[in-house]
């Protein structure tokens, strides 16, 4: 169960090698957390990173999920759920591809939709009908302020994010009531290892930033959370930028 | 809801829930973690049997009018029980001073109904909107504690329905029934009680109300108080003002009182007339969607110190109402919200006697970050009840109230926790939103037993309840 403060019990991690994903489950161990799903490709690197959260004094364990087998999501995931509650969900997988290939690479950008729509749709809606079952429970989503606005620069993961936004307020407008929640997250660049050696990005954050905004976003309820928070004002501006001088700004 | 409702997950182990009217996000009076569960109001014994017989994947547990802080009468996923159907006073014994009532009578309803011949309920907390099945189930009690114990010193027999769905009679001394005193609605749902009522011969208090400059100083004037076992005054509480800065941190207003015998009336006051006289105000109700402006530090200090100001430096023998001299803010209306939008919690602690020093402490700490506490009432607590999580034991408890949103009050409570425990002290199980499971074990030694009784008599956790389920009870 989550205490006052928003402060899960359990925790499952979509994606269990993420950084963003690892900060959050860190920081959430510290306050009240003690079980700690990572779902996940089985990879060297999903061993290492339970073993990182085990050395905190977490119970982890690893579970097979790849957000492009759908069809394999209700099984897999339903089977967390049947083993104890789950106090808080965390859709934190997620690919950028390469824009520049995917251009020119219909199938390698039809796997970014996939991957980042698609797969978060079909494990989200697992996902919330098992928490309204259990009666309680967060589902927090790993959105990006690129799905805000389609740049030309990302435009494939872009509009995958912007479908993943939408989806995740739709789910949580229909959760609303249900005792479940949904909380959006949209951050900013995050400096980490897949952005590394990219040019910084104005408004930028880390991974511990989002972590310490999606604690804060437990304890409010809130159902949007923009990481930095100043981007809440920047998008609204950004939004309403006419076309033809959007495509001129160098975002 | 639709959308999702028709939404049925096959090869799952869990079934989705299809919500339906009785489905309610509920969470308890501080108004954090609410959660989903079916609200079932049992109009008599038949109804309840059955929903304790036929309880879902995910229990049930008892509800009264939900006055517990925290989120001991919510249940999320299963069943909750409003047990405010079970309003009758059953039996009332005007000469012995005896009243038999279902669970859901309120002790405002007790008030009413009993004051006219005399008497008056054994323990008052500090709200009369309570139900009397919650107040066993949570063991209250109030500012006559070292006189009178908690509240289940005072019941003489209980009926209990089981998670098996039989109704048993539990005595006091059995283990089941001392269990169920401060049991959480753990051990049963409490389906009527019997009580002994302590007598009275007005309807009002004689008060004597002092101001105190500092924490040591109010320790003394309590422990005063007592007296060689008779207590000189029957009720004591204070509040204290931990916003004030410097040498005025842990200022405090004493009120102290006792019920006043007809005699003493004062020649001509009116209630010669009508000694027995019970009508306690209400505050108009606003609209309940008005966006309350949340207490700040500004406002709280404020009022703390209007509080302190217009408190008399002494005053001996004043005549109040029993509303005004135990319920001052039950006539404030939707008083749970004037923390603001995310809630509160109630953080009631106690430490035993012998460590004030870590009582001094905690009051630093919290003055320290100037956390606007509303209310702060330090108690002195007796001997404790046989309940094995019952609250009381004899000691200093503060009891307050914090707002949610304050930076790092999560962690600083943590800190608390471990300060109490290393006291020998523990907090209020009833009033609990946030402890940490890990603590439980040091400040309630007899947690074990708990449980085994619980094991035995309910084995397939039928009656549980979110708190149950984070601190694994
Ligand atoms: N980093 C940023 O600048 C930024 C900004 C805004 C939003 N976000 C979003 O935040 C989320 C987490 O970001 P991050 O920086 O922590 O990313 P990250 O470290 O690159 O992690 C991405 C995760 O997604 C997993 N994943 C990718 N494809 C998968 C698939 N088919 N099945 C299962 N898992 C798959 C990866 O698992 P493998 O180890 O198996 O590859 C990895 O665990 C992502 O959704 C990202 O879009 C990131």
């Amino acid at each position: 169960m989550k205490d006052a403060f928003g402060a899960p019990q359990s925790l499952l991690v979509l994606g269990g090698t993420s950084e963003i994903g690892l900060a959050t489950a860190r920081r959430l161990i510290a306050r009240r957390t003690r079980v700690v799903r990572l779902a996940g490709r089985p990879s060297p690197a999903l061993t290492a990173a339970a073993d990182s959260l085990r050395a905190l004094g977490a119970d982890v364990r690893t579970v097979p999920f790849d957000a492009l087998d759908t069809a394999s999501h209700e099984e897999r995931l339903g089977k967390v759920f049947a083993e104890g509650d789950v106090d808080m969900v965390l859709l934190a997988f997620g690919v950028f591809g390469d824009q520049a290939r995917d251009e020119s690479d219909p199938v390698a950008a039809a796997r970014v939709a996939q991957t980042n729509y698609t797969g978060a749709v079909s494990a989200g809606l697992v996902c919330a009908g098992a928490l309204q079952a259990q009666g309680h429970g967060s589902l927090v989503v790993l959105s990006s302020v690129a799905g805000e606005r389609a740049r030309r620069a990302d435009f494939i993961y872009g509009s995958s994010k912007a479908g993943l936004d939408a989806f995740a307020q739709g789910l949580g407008d229909a959760m609303h009531g249900t005792g479940v929640h949904v909380m959006v997250v949209r951050p900013g660049s995050v400096r980490s290892k897949a952005t590394a050696g990219l040019a910084e990005e104005p408004l930028a954050t880390t991974p511990e930033a989002v972590a310490g905004a999606i604690e804060l976003g437990l304890r409010r309820r809130s159902e949007t959370v923009w990481v930095p928070g100043s981007l809440q004002m920047v998008m609204a501006a950004v939004r309403h930028v006419p076309r033809p001088l959007f495509r001129r700004l160098p975002v | 809801m639709r959308a999702i409702s028709g939404y049925t997950v096959t090869s799952m182990a869990v079934e989705t829930r299809v919500l339906d009217e009785d489905c309610r996000a509920i969470s308890g009076w501080g108004r954090t973690a609410p959660t989903l569960a079916r609200v079932h109001r049992p109009r008599g014994h038949a109804e309840a049997v059955e929903a304790v017989l036929a309880p879902g994947r995910r229990g049930l547990v008892a509800r009264g009018l939900g006055r517990a802080c925290g989120d001991a009468a919510q249940n999320a996923g299963g069943t909750v029980l409003d047990m405010t159907g079970f309003d009758r006073v059953l039996a009332v014994d005007t000469a012995a001073g005896v009243v038999a009532c279902e669970a859901g009578v309120t002790l405002h309803r007790l008030m009413e109904a009993l004051l006219p011949f005399g008497w008056f309920v054994p323990v008052a907390p500090g709200t009369r909107y309570m139900t009397v099945g919650g107040a066993i189930g949570a063991d209250v009690h109030g500012g006559n504690h070292p006189v009178s114990g908690s509240f289940g010193r005072h019941v003489t027999a209980l009926e209990l329905l089981t998670a098996d769905g039989r109704i048993r009679t539990a005595l006091p001394g059995t283990p089941l029934f001392d269990a169920t005193t401060g049991g959480l609605g753990l051990t049963g749902v409490i389906l009527s009680a019997t009580l002994r009522l302590l007598p009275v011969e007005t309807s009002l208090m004689r008060v004597d109300t002092e101001r105190v400059p500092d924490l040591d100083a109010l320790m003394t004037r309590l422990a005063d108080g007592d007296g060689d076992g008779e207590s000189r005054h029957r009720y004591s509480t204070a509040r204290i003002d931990l916003l004030a800065r410097g040498a005025d941190t842990g200022r405090a207003v004493l009120t102290r009182g006792d019920h006043v015998p007809y005699d003493a009336l004062p020649r001509r006051h009116r209630a010669r007339r009508e000694p027995l006289d019970f009508r306690p105000g209400r505050l108009p109700v606003p609209p309940p969607r008005v966006p309350g402006v949340p207490l700040g530090r500004t406002t709280v200090g404020f009022l703390n110190t209007l509080w302190y100001r217009a408190a008399p430096r002494a005053a001996t023998g004043r005549l109040r109402s029993l509303p005004a001299f135990f319920h001052p803010l039950d006539g404030v209306p939707h008083r749970n919200r004037i923390h603001g939008p995310e809630g509160f919690v109630r953080y009631r602690f106690v430490v035993p006697y012998g460590q004030e020093d870590a009582l001094r402490r905690i009051v630093r700490r919290i003055a320290d970050r100037g956390l606007p506490c509303f209310p702060a009432v330090l108690h002195r607590l007796g001997a404790g009840g046989p309940g094995p999580l019952s609250f009381p034991l004899p000691g200093w408890s503060l009891a307050l109230g914090l707002p949610l949103g304050q930076p790092g009050l999560g962690r600083l409570l943590d800190a608390l926790d471990e300060e109490v425990a290393g006291a020998g002290g523990r907090v209020d199980l009833a009033e609990d939103s946030r402890v940490r499971p890990e603590a439980l074990a040091a400040m309630y030694p007899r947690l074990d037993e708990f449980r085994a009784l619980r094991a035995a008599l309910d084995p397939r956790s039928v009656l549980t309840s979110d708190l149950a389920r984070r601190l694994g009870l």
